[in-house]
């Protein structure tokens, strides 16, 4: 395909506050449904929103359940309505506001902030290696800003995953997840608040750019597609019995390659990755995931090449 | 214990005089028991693990010293949440420890009374000799030994340590309240301190924290034991932050909303002394708010837990302590 067109960007959410502790987002939401003027555009009707008050309220990353993974084809077909989990219930009452998808009301982009506490720089999460709109986007936000680069240690990169979350149940619409860290949970540092602020109002620009007609021409972008997640060795009871090695930990982004170390048992031993070939790991000790039995996630480095894409 | 101090005077190569106080050694009875905490607060990984090989290792006994391993809040480290009621390490203030127990009391004000039955009771002869309470930070403070007044064991203890970890700038912070206004649960030992080691987010484990603070534990252990078996400690001095003085976020009047974030110049830096006119806070509108007064050093910046009360870092002092030789009382 070498032209891509797509309907104009009308309607944009940008949510907050999916996992309750992780600052960024809550606080950016926060200021914008107070004062909504930094992110307005032209032609562009942008909603603020906080996915989960309940766990922003008690700095938590959930009250019931991970939010960012109940957005199941059960879980919104689901009837009991107060006598579902909080988040299920929440998941609902997103997909009427938002969506559904397909339906004349539903938003055409929606960006999910997070943070996480790995090493990652600035990463918008993608589901589709054809997803050309926010392909553009991430290469129009690169070579747009040059001070994003000195603020944060990665450039901007594309991970491919198969959660099921937000991005799945909109997956019509050009759903953006950025994950900014690191940054512990709870936490709100500037630098990396002021990162996320900044590629906002550049992704803004760009679907401002895009309504009025703008075409972008054919690019190519470095992408990491996820392959597995790998566990922390445990013993027969599930306790870990072993950390990130240190030179793995902050390690985001960095190849690593069979034979390097992985793991650093308690008592001071090296475990090594015994991999066929160099992958390159992301969510290094990302606290969130402790209980979803993931120390790290390791990926393949690619180029994509993108279309022109252009409004219809 | 008693004291001497002596004064002599003396001349210098270049002639002129100088005094010097010197304090004799300070004998002190042995330690033959020693506590050691973690999971105080539950989300505090580095503790928890520390304690839970010692535990798979049945460590009881170290030569001379008998070692005690304390989960502390053990309904928080399940959760793994800072605590499940309220702030075990505020609740061993002399009144707390001694309110009455009903069905309503918070989980963790019980936990502090089955601590102080346990460990202490504080200020008793009965109390554990030594008590070491491991927490973390999300603060940029590499690993400190805070404890409440400076005694010179503890000073020595500092010392040692300052001498022997290389691997991150070891401090000493003094909190010096009265001790039934000291509210931690170091303070039900005889003596007592907490390692303190940051930055690590809470809920997670990283290798090189868990690697310093279990060196710090075996140091102490082999401290108490050189100690016991009749070691004279030099004295000398040890630096010390002292005079905590609290500075919150700015918020909004009506909201109570915090408005500004840490200023990315003091960001991570803990311990450089802040000077007036130094940018401490960035407001989300984008506006620096400056440091006013004396040239002080910021500790605890950005803590996490520290939000709750709109806590944005601590200023302190600088003081040297002087302390004398030490060695074990012999009968």
């Amino acid at each position: 395909v070498s032209l891509a067109r797509f309907d104009e960007a009308r309607r944009v959410a940008i949510f907050g506050g999916t996992h309750g502790n992780e600052m960024s987002g809550v606080t950016l939401v926060n200021l914008w449904v107070k004062n909504g003027s930094e992110i307005q555009r032209k032609m562009v009707d942008t909603k603020p929103f906080i996915t989960n008050p309940r766990a922003v309220e008690k700095c938590t990353r959930y009250v019931d359940t991970d939010l960012n993974r109940a957005f199941t084809p059960e879980n919104l077909s689901a009837l009991g309505e107060g006598d579902l989990p909080y988040e299920v219930q929440r998941a609902q009452e997103i997909n009427r506001i938002f969506g559904p998808k397909g339906s004349p009301e539903a938003y055409d982009v929606i960006f999910d902030l997070h943070n996480t506490t790995s090493n990652m720089g600035c990463t918008l999460i993608l589901e589709s290696s054809k997803d050309y709109f926010n392909l553009q986007m991430m290469n129009y936000i690169k070579v747009t800003d040059i001070r994003l680069k000195s603020l944060l240690k990665a450039s901007i990169q594309l991970v491919e995953c198969c959660f099921t979350s937000v991005n799945i149940v909109l997956c019509d619409w050009f759903i953006a997840g950025l994950e900014v860290g690191p940054q512990p949970q709870g936490v709100l540092r500037s630098n990396i608040f002021e990162a996320m602020r900044v590629i906002l109002k550049h992704a803004l620009d760009f679907i401002e750019l895009f309504n009025e007609g703008v075409e972008f021409p054919t690019c190519t972008v470095e992408v990491f597609r996820v392959l597995e997640r790998i566990d922390y060795p445990r013993d027969a009871n599930g306790n870990i019995i072993a950390m990130v090695h240190p030179n793995l930990q902050d390690g985001d982004w960095e190849p690593l390659n069979p034979g390097d170390p992985m793991f650093l048992t308690f008592d001071g031993k090296t475990l090594h990755y015994q991999g066929s070939g160099t992958i390159y790991p992301t969510f290094i000790n990302e606290a969130a995931y402790y209980e979803k039995q993931q120390a790290f996630v390791t990926t393949r480095r690619e180029t994509l090449v993108a279309s022109a894409i252009r409004k219809a | 214990m008693s004291v001497l101090i002596s004064l002599y005077l003396e001349q210098s190569n270049s002639g002129t005089n100088r005094t010097t106080y010197v304090m004799e050694c300070v004998s002190l009875p042995p330690l033959s028991n020693f506590a050691i905490c973690g999971g105080t607060h539950g989300n505090e990984l580095t503790g928890v693990y520390i304690l839970r090989e010692m535990q798979k290792h049945n460590v009881e006994k170290v030569g001379s010293v008998s070692i005690t391993t304390v989960l502390s809040n053990p309904r928080a480290v399940d959760a793994c949440r800072r605590y499940t009621d309220r702030d075990l390490n505020r609740c061993f203030t002399d009144d707390l420890l001694s309110s009455p127990i009903t069905e309503s009391t918070p989980y963790e004000l019980r936990r502090a009374q089955e601590l102080n039955a346990h460990l202490g009771p504080k200020g008793s002869e009965e109390a554990v000799d030594l008590l070491c309470d491991m927490h973390n930070t999300t603060s940029n403070m590499g690993l400190c030994i805070i404890f409440n007044s400076a005694d010179w064991l503890i000073l020595h203890i500092c010392k040692y340590l300052q001498s022997k970890i290389t691997s991150m700038p070891v401090r000493a912070l003094q909190m010096d309240l009265p001790l039934s206004e000291a509210f931690s649960v170091d303070s039900l030992g005889k003596h007592g301190f907490s390692f303190e080691i940051g930055p690590q987010p809470h809920g997670v484990l990283r290798a090189d924290v868990f690697n310093t603070m279990k060196e710090a534990v075996d140091l102490t252990i082999e401290w108490l034991q050189q100690f016991n078996s009749g070691r004279t400690f030099e004295g000398g001095e040890v630096e010390a932050y002292t005079r905590w003085k609290t500075v919150h976020y700015p918020r909004d009047p009506t909201t109570d909303e915090i408005t500004a974030a840490i200023h990315p110049q003091l960001q991570d830096n803990d311990f450089k002394l802040l000077q007036p006119g130094d940018p401490i806070f960035l407001s989300l509108s984008g506006e620096t708010v400056k440091h006013e007064g004396d040239a002080l050093y910021p500790v605890f910046v950005n803590e996490c837990a520290y939000y709750e009360q709109k806590i944005a870092y601590h200023l302190t002092q600088k003081s040297t302590l002087t302390l004398p030789s030490i060695n074990v009382k012999k009968d």
